[in-house]
């Protein structure tokens, strides 16, 4: 188990302090209430004719694929990255590191505008690539999978940075004794030692795609079919029909913590 | 975008600032001084369209009303009125759609009948120098010329739907955005090659985009809505405010940033 989700066996011994237990309880609460805010205004009579609108069906799926990609678009580049981080040693590595985070804390609307200013039409790679190949990334799904990739790729990196410097080394080198190159080493021994927090990551990563909002709308724009993720719907639901983004919400909801558990009982148990 | 959910430029009720009025007379808080003259913090919701113009008419408005202070809170006319109906201390609406107002006067939360103080029409924005010779809807339907709506949801893009049945322009947008900054902002950054936006936007973003009048527009005029509301906390100063939007020199700052006199 990775130590990003890790937690500590309980110990018992002598009672919980209130001091720690009243604002636990209180901090529980906080996440929580809105959640059943959510739950108690949704609107049970029409609940299955708004699920069954076209226009929700046609986001759901939009987000679905798209959280989907951009999850296989951040292990393909994150996993490597996160092991160039935790396994080689170079110059400027804890800057590199502190780069990695930075969408983490830049507003994703700010994160959209910066995609848009390089695979934008007039961007730095933006210009060259519609010039060159006829290829223009925004208002398109491939610039939703970029958007969402961009602000998820960190959380992956992150965990899976944490799994590989929380394994033993001595498999590693064990292998390479035996004869195995630094490929076969990271493929046979060093991916399946860290399999649960690359999990982790994987699924921290989708969950994020799955939520993105601001660098999304503002890249890729907001049309139905092609761009337009639940997050979208909800917000423009919002304009004019409160039930309707309640409804939408809860798929989001639900989507959601249904694959956090499901892919907690498959991968996350064993701590 | 956030500016939608945010509460903007807001003043406390109870700032510093007015305390010293209150001590002084007690009625003072409820706006109205000993002597009939309007005091205390007024708190205006205005659409966010109203941004740059109600900046100046606040301005104006406590330079003409000394002892008092302009609060504004600038977002998206739909947010705006749900926080209204939801127990937000407001004195005054000023919506950019009769829709959303609508909403607050059918909720009880109007003070008397709201009243038009001004109009918006849709431009369309392009570039400087308007690359693409766009002059009327229909050049907007030749193909390789990218256009941002507004999404239907939100009044520019209901206008935008009006004009263009109206015209029988069928157009296909690349995007559909939650509001009409973010239409513009889609032609500042050259994503695409027009917008239908309101006319004051166009003339807000003056630096980057220019704005092409259509005789279509004339079909979906947007009238802007002004009412002082039932819980205002200022109710003189609300009253006095709404009287000063429609005064001569808050009507020139508006026709200043393009709105049409109602």
């Amino acid at each position: 188990m990775s130590r990003v989700l890790d937690t500590v066996a309980p110990r018992r011994r002598g009672r919980v302090p209130a001091a720690l237990l009243i604002p636990a309880g209180l901090g529980l609460l906080f996440l929580v209430l809105p959640l059943a805010g959510l739950v108690l205004r949704a609107p049970w009579t029409t609940l299955p004719q708004r699920l069954t609108a076209p226009g929700a069906l046609t986001a759901l799926r939009l987000s679905v694929q798209t959280a989907t990609l951009a999850t296989v678009f951040c292990l393909l580049l994150g996993v490597p990255l996160a092991w160039l981080l935790a396994r080689v040693e170079f110059p400027g590595r804890r800057l590199v590191r502190a780069l990695v985070t930075v969408p983490l804390v830049l507003p994703p609307v700010v994160g959209g505008v910066a995609l848009l200013l390089v695979f934008g039409r007039r961007g730095l790679l933006g210009g060259w690539l519609d010039a060159t190949f006829g290829v223009t990334l925004p208002f398109t799904t491939a610039g939703v999978v970029l958007a969402e990739s961009f602000v998820a790729m960190p959380f992956l990196v992150i965990a899976v940075e944490g799994a590989l410097r929380a394994a033993d080394h001595r498999y590693e080198e064990a292998a390479a004794t035996l004869g195995a190159g630094r490929w076969t080493t990271f493929t046979h021994v060093t991916l399946p030692l860290v399999a649960p927090g690359l999990a982790a990551g994987a699924v921290l990563c989708w969950a994020r795609a799955l939520g993105e909002f601001g660098a999304t709308i503002t890249f890729a724009g907001n049309y139905p079919g092609r761009t337009q993720t639940m997050p979208l719907a909800v917000y423009l639901a919002l304009e004019t029909d409160l039930e309707s983004a309640i409804v939408l919400s809860l798929v989001l909801l639900v989507v959601s913590v249904g694959i956090l558990v499901a892919l907690r009982d498959r991968w996350m148990t064993s701590a | 975008m956030g500016q939608a959910y945010g509460i903007r430029r807001r003043g406390g009720h109870h700032g510093a600032g007015d305390g010293r009025l209150r001590r002084a007379d007690d009625p003072a808080s409820e706006g109205a001084a000993a002597d009939g003259r309007v005091a205390g913090t007024v708190t205006v919701f205005a659409a966010a369209s109203l941004t740059e113009s109600f900046t100046r008419i606040g301005r104006d408005f406590e330079a003409a009303n000394p002892g008092t202070r302009v609060t504004l809170n600038l977002a998206g006319s739909s947010a705006l009125a749900n926080q209204i109906n939801q127990g937000a201390p407001a004195d005054v609406f000023a919506s950019a759609a009769p829709k959303n107002m609508a909403t607050v006067t059918e909720a009880g939360n109007a003070d008397g009948t709201p009243s038009v103080f001004a109009r918006n029409q849709l431009v369309i924005a392009v570039p400087h120098g308007n690359p693409d010779g766009v002059t009327a809807l229909a050049d907007l339907t030749r193909p390789g010329v990218k256009v941002a709506l507004c999404a239907e949801q939100v009044p520019c893009g209901a206008a935008a739907r009006t004009t263009l049945g109206a015209a029988g322009v069928a157009l296909t947008p690349v995007t559909l955005e939650q509001d009409v900054k973010g239409a513009l902002a889609k032609v500042r950054l050259g994503e695409v090659d027009a917008a239908l936006v309101y006319r004051t936007d166009a003339r807000a973003a003056s630096a980057d985009v220019t704005g092409v009048e259509f005789a279509e527009s004339a079909r979906a005029v947007n009238d802007y809505p002004i009412v002082a509301l039932t819980d205002a906390p200022n109710p003189a100063g609300a009253r006095a405010f709404v009287a000063y939007v429609h005064s001569a020199p808050a009507q020139a700052v508006l026709a200043e940033a393009g709105f049409q006199a109602p």
